[in-house]
């Protein structure tokens, strides 16, 4: 699968989950996995950090 | 076998950590994202597979908290409870609380407006450091050092105005060693610590790049932990002490969905494992 931002081929772990986030190793840019089913996932724009994220 | 559903809206380690430990130990593991749930003032309990019982782990502070309102609301069990999240969220409320309830904690000075808050610090003194009521991982944390950074900070807050902003939060300065002590509660028990030390500055956030260390549970930090996890309400909590040099422990926050990673690879206790076993005890009370 290829990064939306800079076409580089995205690394994916085989047990990665729904929800996880897969940062694009060549710009950074953040991926969330919204479906997986198999080897067919699905990416969307991972959020940003919000004001108020953390403990 | 128990049905335990983790409430997330980003899956971190931890996240992964608790599901991996309610299936070894012979459960069921639902894994909701927030962001996906659509809830409603019909919605009922059985609309969801909620399981037995919620751990809400959201990342987002008010997405974690208006998704435990919503859970209470149809009567589901969830931890940590919604007046428990709502206190620990916001750093007056909790302070107020720890005072309250007799925790020792470092003297906060609370203003509504700039010029209150200037008037205030020039009557106490420098330094002081101020700290925004929402927010984590240290952000907007600073020692006000003079009056030239006061007012500096205080002209920013005017400008962005936001509704936090026209809260003021300042904070005497801790004579302590450049650490702080980060300890676990389980159901008002303390179960892991560690020292959290300094990587420069003043602040000792492990998200700011500070070194974990395993601090063993003394007596008082087992004491002083439990008192603040009562004052709260209980639940599963994280629990920050620093070691002032003349009053001794002191509390100065309280955290709500407590990040473990960190702790995990010092501590010789399986936090993720007593989470999920005290999720299932508080739910068969």
């Amino acid at each position: 699968m290829k990064c939306q931002e800079c076409d580089a081929t995205l690394n994916i772990p085989d047990d990665a989950s729904v929800g996880e986030i897969i940062s694009c190793s060549d710009c950074g840019a953040d991926f969330e996995i919204a479906k997986k089913n198999g080897s067919v996932v699905e990416l969307k724009q991972a959020e940003t950090v919000g004001e108020d994220w953390g403990e | 076998m128990s049905k335990i559903c983790i409430v997330f809206d980003r899956l971190r380690t931890e996240e992964k950590m608790l599901e991996k430990e309610a299936l070894n130990l012979g459960h069921q593991a639902v894994m909701q994202d927030a962001k996906i749930t659509q809830i409603n003032t019909d919605s009922k309990k059985d609309d969801f597979d909620f399981g037995d019982v919620v751990l809400e782990r959201c990342v987002s502070y008010f997405r974690g908290l208006h998704f435990t309102s919503c859970l209470e609301f149809m009567d589901v069990p969830v931890l940590n409870k919604f007046q428990v999240a709502n206190l620990c969220g916001n750093k007056m409320f909790m302070t107020l609380i720890l005072k309250k309830y007799n925790v020792p904690t470092p003297k906060t000075y609370f203003s509504f407006s700039s010029e209150s808050a200037s008037e205030n610090i020039e009557k106490v003194g420098y330094p002081l450091v101020i700290k925004p009521v929402i927010g984590s991982w240290g952000r907007g944390v600073m020692q006000l050092k003079d009056k030239d950074t006061a007012d500096a900070l205080f002209e920013i807050r005017d400008i962005t105005d936001s509704p936090h902003d026209r809260i003021f939060y300042l904070q005497e300065v801790i004579n302590r060693p450049p650490r702080d002590i980060r300890v676990i509660t389980i159901g008002d028990e303390p179960i892991a610590a560690m020292y959290r030390k300094s990587s420069g500055g003043f602040k000792t956030n492990i998200a700011l790049g500070a070194d974990p260390e395993l601090c063993e549970i003394t007596k008082e930090i087992e004491e002083i932990s439990t008192k603040a996890s009562k004052a709260m309400g209980g639940g599963i909590l994280g629990i920050d002490i620093m070691e002032d040099q003349k009053r001794g422990l002191v509390v100065h926050e309280v955290n709500n969905t407590v990040e473990f990673k960190g702790l995990s690879k010092v501590s010789r206790r399986n936090i993720p494992k007593e989470m999920v076993e005290y999720a299932l005890r508080y739910v068969r009370k």
